[in-house]
């Protein structure tokens, strides 16, 4: 039998706000626990939340930037469970009415474009965290993350593989961090994945049963985690096992899911609205001062990249994977004038040394106008392109700006004709057996004696006047 | 002294008669000597109180005082006070004491008013006879074999017995206005989001309101100037101009429209009470009101729709009662499970207990839109009827409760007839309306029977004029409890 899998994902983004969602508290990561836990955080008694203005104009923020529906009214309701690092015993969340219904994300998978439909983002309060190190058979609980804003995006089951999913999560990474509303940084758990996992017969119109992977904070763990879980639900449909609905936990040293708990031990959350706070009003004078205040998103920037600069909407799609790139890329590309090339270098040679030094772009050593500079040099023709990458480098080590590293080095592309012929014939005497070779049809021996006059010039002449100049002494 | 009005001790104090630490130092010796029968205080510590009358005397001293600064006060222990412990009557809070003050406190702190001590209460401000306080049943000054009513019982009983010359209560179905009118004294429960929340320990969010207790309508307009105001830390808080409500204290009632729904003299209601009430309707006719008879046919549903919203809140509210961070938690446990479980079956009292279940039940899966969706509706409607109702009338006029102060034990065994008593005041609760009683007569017992007034948003003034006015003719707020051998006290009427 062929399956199909069915794949929908609940993403949380912790909102980059400065204070929390219903206190004063400050947001940073890493403090000493329980350092940034004011008396609300706490759940004192008699203690009540205000709402942050600045979550709900991040949330306003991302329903703009997904074309969905804002809810002009939505509501805070109360989700009631025990857990010792939830301190109300209630977590503040939106059920019927979120702030967000609808909107659409774009993904490219294997060079194809599909749109994945959201069914709703809401705004909510995080967790504290329990501490089960260090205290000997006793639990710590920190709550300097309870209260931390969170926007919890929800997709439609649309995703048909792990590739799929992972485009749709890294779009949404891109989107979330791209608009400002997340720092994206998912160690530290700003950005957390959920999955929820079903198999059907392909031409089944109904959904299999879904599991619900827990807490992804990785894309590889996303990837990895999902193909197992497809494989496992598989395998235990064709040993005639059934598939229970759950709740598991990817566990990233042995590549498996596990079992967190079934649907029986789920909770009732005995949800209703929170009578501490109001409803939730967006007048449209406050989503129009948001929505001017957007940037140019990422779908609309590719289109532009492909119409002003000529490149690829592959190569769009890439130098979009991040605002900081997009913006480097475009001012290398204004500084240069070449946008293919300049896209050809950004995704090349400065991408590998990013990659390989494990670095940023906002902390690349070389910068947009000295990568500007150099494409701008290699067009004149100052340099050959392996003049370049050898400039390049001095760039990267901090030698100094780009002309003033030819000049130290010497990497000036040979431009003296005269020079460049002494050369030609020197090689041409000195490898008479090439000569021989080219002549009775080999055309390897031209490269090779093509070869010998970079060498000779140390690299500084113009392959192309070098090609030129071999092909009218031979013939 | 202990009858005198606030407005007097004010006076006294600021022509030096008087300092402050005197006057508290004799309600204090006042509370020693009655409050072992009476038990209206959870806290009493002499050593602060002087402290803050000493405060205030310095205020006096260098000309920066209010219109109540030196005057003490009584705080209800549902409000959060820093360095006192604040218990709520639970054990589950016996031991807490909050690193910060309530809004209410703040506002009486600012004001200059030294705090008496902690008035005992219903646990968690759930009961009409503060019966199920941890710290001990509360007895009616007027009867110590009677109940003061609840859940601002202490605070009701406190104030009658003058051991405060007023003191500060919640009303969440009536427990400022019932106490009140049980133990013969003048209560208010203001609009909903008049008063701020912050620090008020929560029962039901939408229902809690903080409010003055006094012997006369005219102390609880000063008390009501000192409390109300918008404070951001509540987001139900309402932001309004701030009003002087005692500017209306003296204007005559002539054209008065008074509204009598006709379900609130209806069946249930003690025949004595009836008569009081009818009474004091006369007398209003007297100072040139009229009547008009109104229907709030709703509200004979409010009791049931109180018992769905009050306990869902509560039993979201009182989830963080867990015993990990702060109040009690059993000594013995075996696991997580174990240690919430035993907590709260510890910690809480029978009624709370009750309460929670029927709130978690009605909010639960299958049952959410048959009971919680459905009250919702029908308090809605309840409100419908007084926004009708106040198109005929400027104040609505009935009893405060169907009966008088009721034996200790006597209903304790039976929820249901306890709930009945707050029958004529949970409906302002549920429409977020003004409500206040006062004292209009005493029953062939000689125990104090209420009048209840609601009036419409934010028509507080209008309430407190009548009362006033009512009060100017009538001396039934001006009648002392006896007090035994321990009290010494002169007693009036």
């Amino acid at each position: 039998m062929k399956w199909e899998t069915v794949i929908g994902l609940e993403v949380h983004t912790q909102l980059a706000t400065r204070s929390k969602i219903f206190s004063g508290s400050s947001t940073a990561f890493g403090a000493a626990p329980n350092t940034q836990a004011s008396a609300v955080d706490v759940a004192l008694p008699g203690v009540l939340p205000v709402l942050n203005k600045k979550a709900v104009e991040c949330a306003i923020r991302f329903g703009l930037a997904v074309d969905a529906t804002l809810n002009r009214v939505n509501v805070f309701d109360r989700k009631n469970y025990f857990y010792p690092d939830l301190p109300k015993g209630y977590q503040i969340s939106q059920l019927a009415r979120p702030i967000v219904e609808g909107g659409t994300l774009k993904i490219v998978v294997e060079g194809e474009e599909r749109t994945i439909h959201l069914t709703r983002a809401h705004m909510e309060e995080d967790a504290g965290k329990s501490l089960h190190e260090d205290f000997h058979g006793m639990t710590g609980i920190d709550l300097n993350r309870a209260g931390t804003p969170l926007l919890e995006i929800v997709s439609e089951p649309e995703m048909r593989s792990s590739a799929e999913a992972v485009a749709y999560a890294r779009a949404l990474h891109t989107l979330v961090t791209w608009i400002g509303i997340c720092d994206g940084n998912m160690q530290e758990g700003s950005f957390r994945v959920d999955a929820n996992v079903s198999v059907r017969p392909v031409g089944q119109a109904e959904f299999g049963t879904r599991r619900e992977i827990k807490n992804l904070n990785s894309f590889k763990f996303l990837q990895q985690a999902i193909d197992f879980e497809v494989r496992w639900q598989i395998e235990t449909l064709e040993d005639g096992g059934r598939i229970e609905q759950a709740t598991v936990l990817f566990d990233p040293d042995t590549g498996e899911t596990r079992m967190m708990r079934s649907k029986e031990d789920a909770h009732d959350y005995r949800y209703f609205p929170d009578p501490d706070l109001l409803p939730v009003k967006l007048d449209e004078d406050w989503i129009e001062a948001v929505r001017a205040g957007l940037p140019e998103l990422p779908a609309a920037m590719q289109a532009r990249f492909q119409a002003d600069y000529g490149v690829s909407a592959y190569d769009a799609a890439v130098l979009t994977g991040s605002r900081a790139l997009a913006d480097f890329f475009e001012a290398a590309a204004r500084a240069c004038g070449q946008g293919k090339l300049a896209a050809n270098w950004v995704m090349g040679e400065l991408s590998a040394a990013l990659n390989k030094a494990e670095l940023d772009i906002a902390q690349s050593p070389v910068s947009a106008a000295q990568l500007g500079t150099l494409i701008a040099r290699i067009q004149d023709g100052t340099l050959s392109g392996k003049l370049a990458k050898q400039v390049f480098e001095g760039l990267w080590e901090g030698a100094g700006e780009v002309d003033a590293i030819i000049e130290a080095r010497g990497l000036k592309q040979m431009s003296d004709s005269g020079e460049l012929e002494k050369i030609v014939d020197d090689v041409l005497a000195a490898n008479p057996k090439s000569v021989e070779e080219f002549r009775s049809g080999k055309e390897k021996a031209f490269n090779a004696l093509v070869g010998q006059v970079m060498k000779a010039s140390r690299g500084k002449a113009n392959p192309a006047q070098v090609n030129e100049l071999l092909k009218a002494r031979l013939q | 002294m202990p009858d005198a009005s606030l407005s007097a001790l004010a006076a006294q104090l600021a022509a030096k008669q008087v300092s402050s630490r005197e006057l508290a130092r004799q309600y204090l010796d006042r509370i020693a000597a009655l409050n072992p029968a009476i038990n209206a205080f959870i806290t009493v510590d002499a050593e602060k109180t002087l402290l803050e009358a000493a405060a205030a005397d310095a205020r006096i001293a260098a000309g920066q005082a209010g219109p109540l600064t030196g005057v003490p006060i009584a705080h209800k222990d549902i409000f959060c006070t820093d360095g006192w412990r604040t218990t709520c009557g639970s054990k589950m809070l016996h031991n807490f004491v909050a690193p910060y003050d309530a809004h209410v406190i703040q506002r009486f702190k600012a004001a200059g008013m030294p705090s008496l001590g902690k008035t005992n209460m219903d646990e968690f401000a759930m009961g009409s006879s503060n019966e199920t306080s941890y710290f001990g049943a509360v007895k009616n000054p007027w009867n110590t074999a009677c109940v003061p009513g609840g859940s601002s019982g202490g605070a009701a009983a406190c104030v009658a017995a003058r051991m405060a010359p007023a003191a500060t209560g919640t009303d969440t179905g009536g427990s400022i206005r019932q106490p009140a009118a049980l133990c013969g004294i003048t209560g208010l429960k203001p609009t909903y989001g008049l008063v701020s929340r912050y620090g008020m320990i929560a029962f039901a969010s939408s229902l809690d309101q903080a409010g003055p207790m006094a012997p006369s309508a005219e102390d609880c307009a000063l008390l009501l100037n000192v409390m109300t105001g918008f404070d951001p830390n509540d987001s139900t808080s309402l932001e309004r101009e701030k009003e002087d409500y005692a500017r209306d204290l003296d204007q005559p009632l002539t054209g008065l429209r008074v509204g009598l729904p006709r379900e609130f003299f209806a069946e249930g209601l003690n025949s004595e009470v009836a008569a009081a009430v009818e009474a004091a309707v006369t007398e209003l006719k007297k100072l040139g009101a009229t009547t008009v008879e109104i229907s709030l046919a709703n509200s004979k549903l409010a009791i049931p729709v109180y018992y769905v919203l009050a306990p869902a809140e509560a039993s979201s509210n009182l989830s963080r009662f867990d015993g990990v961070r702060y109040g009690y938690r059993a000594p013995d446990y075996a696991s997580l499970d174990d240690m919430y479980c035993k907590t709260r079956a510890q910690g809480f009292g029978a009624e709370v207990k009750r309460r929670i279940l029927i709130g978690a039940y009605v909010l639960s899966h299958g049952y959410y839109d048959a009971y919680y969706l459905q009250a919702q509706k029908i308090r809605r409607l309840i409100a419908d009827d007084f926004n009708q109702a106040f198109k005929a009338c400027d104040v609505i006029l009935g009893p405060t409760a169907p009966g008088t102060a009721f034996k200790l034990g006597e209903k304790s065994d039976d929820p249901v007839e306890m709930y009945l008593n707050d029958l004529y005041t949970i409906p302002a609760n549920l429409a977020g309306l003004p409500g206040m009683s006062l004292p209009c007569g005493f029953d062939g017992k000689g125990l104090p029977i209420g009048l209840q007034l609601v009036g419409n948003y934010f028509s507080e003034a209008k309430m407190l004029n009548v009362a006033h006015q009512y009060q100017r003719a009538t001396d039934w707020h001006m009648r002392l409890p006896p007090q035994g051998e321990a009290s010494g006290v002169r007693r009036e009427g």
